[in-house]
């Protein structure tokens, strides 16, 4: 019986190095590290050199110096004696407001249009479709213009509210003015006792949740299922209702009204804000329509039709059956274009915005001359928004992923 | 006794179904009044798109298209659009500031790009993929001007560069990295020292000069076309390259494409844009200073790269790891199999995606609009800033619009046509 013979073990040669598979993947990577430190050295060094020539440090103290320009949209409070970094705050809330907002109507929008797309209908899903074509196919920056462009030089002055007979009126009972400074709201003014109706209502969000826990673990156990959504509208708005009467009405509207050539109180939206939030709202609503409806055609159709052979009502298979399995094919792509609603946001300068790149990349970075630092700044915020959207979307995927065998 | 039973001794012909459900009625009754909601919802729809073309129709259809300013055309009729202001400035909205006895280069640039594209997208007339090769250094040359040697002699050195590395090969070296590096060193050889004594002695026995034009008169959609073009073009390998080494099991490759994508993915565009125009002088040598268009194509690029990286990991993630597999135990290597069984199928399920990130670049090129270029965006506000203009804006929107709508809306198109073509299984 002969042993297995071992194959003659080669010395090693400085050529397989590159040639042998065993090492080639380790050198390859040796020599990419070595030139990307080279390359990112270089840079550095390049900066350093140059900071050197224009007499230049790298320090973010101007954060903490007086800004010295003011900011037409705050939400925090906010005065020229502030600071840069105040400054900087003020334009982070801005550009979460727009892209809060945004998503939001983007949402709705989205879904509306992407389910009537799929409608047997034709004209409806030509219409849909010419929607969808429409804002997907034209840049977004020409949409904010336009939308700005509609909404300051087709909107009346407010002086046209002027008068006995005026040009223009205010919309739902003199309570909305739409003019071409921008669209004035009623706004809610809380009185004493105003917290306790938030509270009731929080409170009863928090028990409509635990009846909605109740009633499956009910449905699960008997089969029986209990009238949820109406049990659930009740329980939110009669309670916070009474309370509402009961103390008195301690929530009143303050309408806007004329005063000189100018709307006075309510809430003042501004044209750039309502242009950029609309125009990034439709743009994005188009890619969101396109989301929802590939995500319904993904679910095969034998699932529908299995449901409906197990005896499920349309209602229950589109709820039970279609949707849960369409969500996880919705959500994530969904949820990147949220992120590029966020990023978009940052096309604000087009329409005089003042969003973090307004502020914080804009008038300070002029201001103070800190490119490097304010850039470094701004670029973190973005990154730091994005990777937290991001590691939600791979939670997300990670918990509800198809587990293959 | 008479008889009174009857029976039937032919057949009767099938009447016709009820005119209900044939024809106009028929259709008209399945498509658009099945139930009271589609009812609801036709009329409404009716009636939006009456609405819109009860307005659109006569503004476009009556608009002025010869008069001298827009108060002239207010007033002759205020309530159609005034069109004239393209014809006063269709010249700038396609070239920018481009000299106007040069508009044929980048004419003549455009028209080549539709002849270089047809071989890529047409694969019967792949016999004509040359002309996409050399039509890179075709434009460039047209578009900027110069001396056509100093384009050319990219092109010289890079075919020497490749037929240096195939005779290594061939004859010499079984080894295709150390080919690779030689090669490389030998282009490197070429470029620093042997070029410019060549570009001056071509200079010198045949000039072909075109007059030079500078970066910052490009504009319009001639600058659109640019920056997109060159950024699909340039975007598409390198995203390949990103998304295979974002697969790959090398760490530290694997680390830097993930570290480069995400960073790219998390800021937007206008920021890179910035960096462009502001930072990168920080971060070269004192004293360098290279094009400015050449700069926010970069950025552009490396922009979509990443995005065209993520498309391309999506493509090789939907395939099976048994192809993977099969091809190692065929003994193909990385690269051979990467080329013949992965890279195929891996792009053919990404192509919407690809296409898409295509569109998004080339619809991104009105940001460099706010680091002041004088893209077709950034040129309606230079119109309106001419006293005649001032005040005009749904006529230039609509035709910059129009122009991005076409351009966007064909490769969609296309991207489904391919996909059809491509389609294998049913």
């Amino acid at each position: 019986m002969s042993s297995p013979t071992l194959p003659p073990s080669e010395s090693f040669k400085f050529s397989m190095l590159l040639s042998d598979t065993r090492y080639r993947g380790m050198s390859l990577q040796v020599i990419t590290f070595i030139i990307f430190m080279a390359a990112f050295f270089w840079l550095v060094d390049n900066t350093i050199k140059n900071l050197a020539l224009l007499d230049k440090d790298v320090s973010f103290n101007f954060l903490w110096l007086r800004a010295g320009y003011d900011i037409n949209q705050r939400l925090i409070p906010y005065t020229s004696d502030s600071t840069h970094g105040m400054a900087a705050l003020v334009g982070i809330l801005n550009t979460l407001l727009v892209a809060f907002v945004g998503c939001i109507i983007a949402t709705f929008l989205g879904l509306f249009v992407g389910i009537l797309r799929l409608s047997k209908n034709w004209i409806v899903a030509k219409l849909m479709s010419a929607y969808i074509e429409g804002f997907r196919n034209v840049p977004v920056l020409l949409w904010i213009v336009m939308v700005f462009a509609l909404l300051t030089e087709f909107t009346p002055a407010p002086r046209a509210f002027k008068g006995a007979e005026p040009e223009a009126t205010m919309l739902f009972f003199e309570s909305v003015a739409i003019t071409n400074r921008g669209t004035y709201f009623p706004a809610p003014v809380l009185a004493e006792g105003a917290y306790w109706l938030l509270l009731c209502f929080g409170l009863s969000i928090v028990a409509v949740i635990y009846f909605i826990r109740f009633a499956n673990k009910q449905k699960k156990d008997t089969g029986k299922s209990l009238p949820t959504f109406w049990i659930s509208v009740a329980a939110i708005i009669f309670p916070t209702l009474i309370l509402f009467f009961a103390m008195g009405q301690p929530v009143s509207l303050e309408y806007p009204y004329l005063k000189g050539f100018n709307f006075k109180d309510g809430i003042h939206l501004r044209n750039s804000f309502l242009a950029l939030t609309l125009a990034l709202a439709f743009y994005t609503s188009a890619f969101i329509a396109e989301i929802v409806r590939a995500g319904i055609m993904a679910v095969s159709k034998g699932q529908s039709e299995a449901a409906a052979s197990l005896g499920l009502r349309p209602n229950k298979i589109m709820s039970l059956i279609i949707l849960p399995q369409a969500l996880r094919i919705i959500v994530p792509p969904l949820i990147s274009n949220y992120l590029n609603l966020t990023k978009n946001s940052s096309l604000a300068i087009a329409v005089g915005y003042m969003d973090v790149r307004g502020t914080l990349g804009g008038i300070t970075l002029n201001q103070t001359g800190r490119e490097l630092e304010s850039m470094l700044l701004l670029m973190g915020f973005y990154l730091a928004v994005s990777l937290l959207i991001s590691s939600f979307i791979n939670y997300f995927n990670r918990s509800f992923q198809i587990v293959v065998r | 006794m008479t008889k009174i039973a009857f029976v039937r001794k032919k057949e009767i012909p099938p009447s016709p179904p009820p005119i209900t459900e044939v024809g106009l009625i028929g259709w008209l009754r399945q498509n658009l009044f099945s139930s009271w909601l589609n009812s609801i919802l036709t009329v409404l729809s009716v009636y939006f798109i009456v609405i819109m073309l009860w307005d659109f129709i006569p503004w476009a259809y009556g608009g002025h298209w010869n008069t001298k300013s827009l108060r002239e055309c207010l007033d002759l009729d205020p309530d159609v659009a005034c069109f004239s202001v393209l014809a006063a400035r269709w010249k700038q909205l396609l070239f920018g500031l481009y000299p106007a006895e040069e508009y044929w280069r980048p004419t003549l640039t455009f028209i080549f790009l539709l002849l270089a594209i047809v071989p890529i997208l047409f694969p019967k007339f792949f016999r004509f993929f040359w002309f996409s090769i050399i039509y890179p250094g075709l434009a460039v040359w047209l578009l900027w001007g110069g001396s056509v040697w100093s384009i050319s002699i990219v092109y010289i050195g890079l075919t020497l560069g490749v037929l240096f590395f195939l005779t290594l090969i061939r004859r010499y070296l079984k080894n295709y990295m150390i080919a690779a590096i030689l090669a490389f060193l030998f282009t490197a050889v070429f470029f620093l020292f042997i070029s410019n004594w060549l570009v001056g002695l071509l200079n010198a026995i045949l000039p072909i000069n075109l007059p030079f034009v500078e970066s910052l008169k490009m504009g319009g959609f001639t600058l659109s076309l640019i920056v997109g073009v060159t950024g699909i073009v340039a975007s598409f390998p390198i995203g390949i390259l990103l998304a295979l080494g974002r697969q790959s099991n090398l760490p530290v490759i694997k680390m830097i494409c993930v570290g480069f994508i995400e960073f790219i993915r998390g800021v937007p565009l206008i920021t890179l844009l910035f960096v462009a125009s502001v930072l990168l002088n920080y971060f070269l040598p004192p004293g360098t200073n290279f094009d400015i268009v050449l700069r926010v194509v970069i950025m552009v690029t490396l922009f979509s790269a990443a995005y065209m990286a993520e498309v391309i990991r999506g493509g090789l993630a939907g395939l099976p790891l048994g192809q993977h597999e099969a091809s190692a135990s065929l003994g193909l290597t990385y690269w051979q199999s990467q080329r013949l069984i992965i890279m195929p199928q891996a792009l053919k399920i990404s192509i919407p995606g690809i296409v898409n990130t295509f569109i998004g670049l080339f619809k991104d090129t009105t940001l460099v609009s706010i680091i002041s270029l004088r893209d077709p965006v950034g040129l309606a506000s230079t119109i309106r800033a001419d006293q005649k203009w001032n005040g005009i804006y749904w006529e230039l929107y609509v035709a910059i619009g129009l122009m991005f709508f076409i351009f966007c809306w064909g490769m969609s198109q296309y991207s489904q046509y391919l996909e059809r073509k491509l389609k294998t299984d049913k």
